[in-house]
């Protein structure tokens, strides 16, 4: 890993090279997708219309930008990279790959309140639209995601925290959740658990501004928090006695940055329901690219807007005029990347 | 007095596994423990090392009392190598090495020349160097633990606390590992306190040995005050020769058998 010292006085930075190529790389990618994803749609529209009808509210085109093209590309990258930061979090305190805002009940705690609400509200009252699918949905999932996720960590707690121990609760809250959602689908009206089967496989569909800000103040708060944490988290990935033995007050730390990765993740899920595989690969993805021995947290979470926009925008246009959930595009696009990158490391 | 235990009660929930037990330890010297197994040797050092909040009584450092300092601060003069210690997978030695310095670090300072320099100077002393840059796993066990002595004396403390540095080492490994404590020891006249389970070496590289049977502290002392056929049968249930060794003079336990039962 080449990484060169930055000095100036008496502060130091450490610059590590690959890290933040791929993360300026990351960027770049994202930009050119953001463009296509306002280009691309029902009617095609080159850069310059697109350019025009931001700026001109007169112009034709300027709703479909601005009101539909742009909150959900901008949804989908600032869920993508929420995820993904969580998921980098989770993975370096569990120090386990695989984990994700999945093992700490923060997605299924929400699955379930969504799909209890929109199940039981019924069609009788309206179902689930206007406001009850615009504020509703987003505060359901968000009280489900915390629940959730306090739900695990009280039944994980035992003197500490452990890692380990964190992972198998959290597998088994995951599975009762899981089952809960089953049998309120099973028990709901045909039409209503349709609706709710589209949420739970983490779609963009209709995301307008009142799912951007919500996302974008989480991470414009718990993006700058989570670096300072960088270190910390470095050395949580090691043993208990070891943590303790270089000063960091280990309970704490953990507590705060799971914390955080618990937020990113329900406001992401509140925003555009549970995405898979986002918060599992893209960490994964990015520690591989930069070559570091753990997650890298900004070029995770830029790794994770890229997948989830170039995602939406194969949902959007790749079987148009059929749109998929952009959750079953992240996870066949994911999936074999992963796959492809942990056989390659084996070798 | 660097580092003291006062009658400290320690154990894990509701299980005992050492009770009022006093230990001081002097500033400049090696003291290390020795005991049968399970008879709270590394709790004991856990706890010097604030690894492990006593049930009762108290670990005094320099006088003050250890958890009511920022762990931070105490990690700037006391290093802990726990037992059989865990690192991330992939790391590399010098990865390893840097972590040692976290304690003096904080995100405006991440990487000072110091950093650099206590690094480069715990590299040297373990003969590490030329490894830097071989991930960890790849490493033998000797050098693994060279690695993680390392580490901790990149944290630039002149206490250090290790526990049972030489298991899963063979003999020229264990040899190997308590030569290096002992530079440590006489260039920068550290405090070091440790665990072991070969007799003959504590007494060989100990200035003072602390016998612990069943959470008590039995005899501590000079080597060969405290290594004596008596205190093998008493705290060993061994049946034992103590000779002079011939090679360092310190006291060599030759079994013969376990303790015969009257």
């Amino acid at each position: 890993m080449t990484a060169f010292p930055l000095r100036v006085g008496g502060l130091s930075w450490q610059v590590r090279l690959r890290g933040t190529v791929l993360t300026l790389a990351g960027l770049l990618l994202l930009g050119l997708l953001m463009a296509l994803n306002m280009r691309l749609g029902d009617i095609d529209m080159s850069l310059a219309e697109v350019v025009r009808a931001t700026f001109d509210p007169a112009d034709a085109g300027h709703f479909v930008v601005m009101e539909l093209r742009l909150p959900r590309a901008l949804t989908g990258a600032l869920v993508g990279g929420a995820l993904a930061l969580s998921g980098a979090i989770i993975q370096s305190i569990a120090r386990n790959p695989l984990a994700s805002p999945e093992i700490l009940g923060v997605t299924t705690g929400a699955s379930v309140a969504v799909v209890a609400g929109v199940v039981l509200s019924g069609s009788a009252y309206g179902g689930a639209s206007g406001l009850f699918s615009a504020v509703g949905i987003p505060a359901l999932a968000l009280l489900g995601g915390l629940v959730g996720a306090v739900t695990v960590y009280a039944l994980a707690w035992r003197r500490g925290l452990d890692g380990y121990r964190l992972v198998l609760v959290g597998i088994g809250v995951a599975a009762v959740f899981t089952n809960v959602k089953y049998w309120l689908l099973t028990v709901g009206d045909v039409n209503d658990t349709g609706r709710a089967m589209v949420w739970i496989s983490g779609s963009l569909n209709g995301r307008g501004w009142e799912h951007v800000v919500p996302v974008a103040l989480a991470l414009a708060v718990l993006v700058p928090l989570t670096l300072l944490g960088t270190r910390s988290l470095a050395a949580l990935r090691f043993g208990d006695d070891t943590v303790t033995a270089l000063g960091v007050r280990m309970n704490l730390s953990r507590a705060l940055m799971i914390f955080a990765a618990v937020l990113l993740a329900a406001v992401a899920t509140a925003s555009a329901g549970p995405i898979a595989f986002v918060a599992l690969a893209a960490p994964q993805i990015a520690l591989r690219l930069a070559r570091c021995p753990q997650p890298p947290l900004l070029s995770s979470a830029v790794i994770g807007a890229v997948l989830t926009a170039g995602a939406d925008l194969i949902a959007r246009t790749a079987f148009s005029p059929l749109e998929l959930p952009v959750g079953i595009v992240t996870a066949v696009l994911g999936a074999p990347y992963l796959i492809h990158l942990i056989w390659r490391a084996r070798k | 007095m660097r580092l003291q235990a006062a009658g400290v009660t320690l154990g894990y929930g509701e299980r005992t596994v050492v009770e009022n037990l006093d230990l001081g330890v002097h500033s400049g010297t090696v003291t290390t423990i020795i005991g049968p197994n399970g008879c709270g040797k590394s709790t004991l050092l856990r706890a010097l090392g604030r690894l492990l909040k006593p049930q009762g009584g108290e670990v005094l450092l320099d006088g003050k009392r250890i958890d009511r300092m920022p762990t931070r601060e105490v990690a700037k003069v006391l290093g802990v190598l726990p037992q059989a210690p865990t690192a991330p997978e992939g790391l590399t030695v010098a990865d390893l090495v840097a972590r040692g310095r976290h304690p003096h670090q904080t995100w405006y300072r991440q990487w000072s020349s110091d950093d650099e320099a206590a690094v480069g100077r715990a590299l040297d002393m373990t003969g590490l160097a030329d490894l830097a840059e071989r991930p960890l796993d790849e490493l033998s066990g000797g050098q693994r633990q060279r690695a993680w002595i390392s580490m901790a004396l990149a944290q630039g403390t002149d206490l250090l606390l290790l526990d049972e540095p030489t298991t899963f080492l063979d003999l020229a490994h264990q040899v190997e590992v308590l030569e290096l404590v002992r530079q440590l020891h006489r260039e920068a006249s550290r405090t070091i306190v440790m665990v072991l389970h070969d007799l003959n070496l504590a007494a060989r590289y100990a200035d003072r040995l602390v016998a612990m049977r069943e959470g008590q502290v039995v005899a501590a002392g000079d080597p060969h005050d405290v290594l004596t056929e008596d205190l093998l049968r008493e705290v060993f249930d061994l049946d034992a020769k103590v000779i002079p060794d011939p090679v360092a003079g310190t006291p060599l336990v030759v079994p013969i058998g376990p303790r015969s039962r009257p």
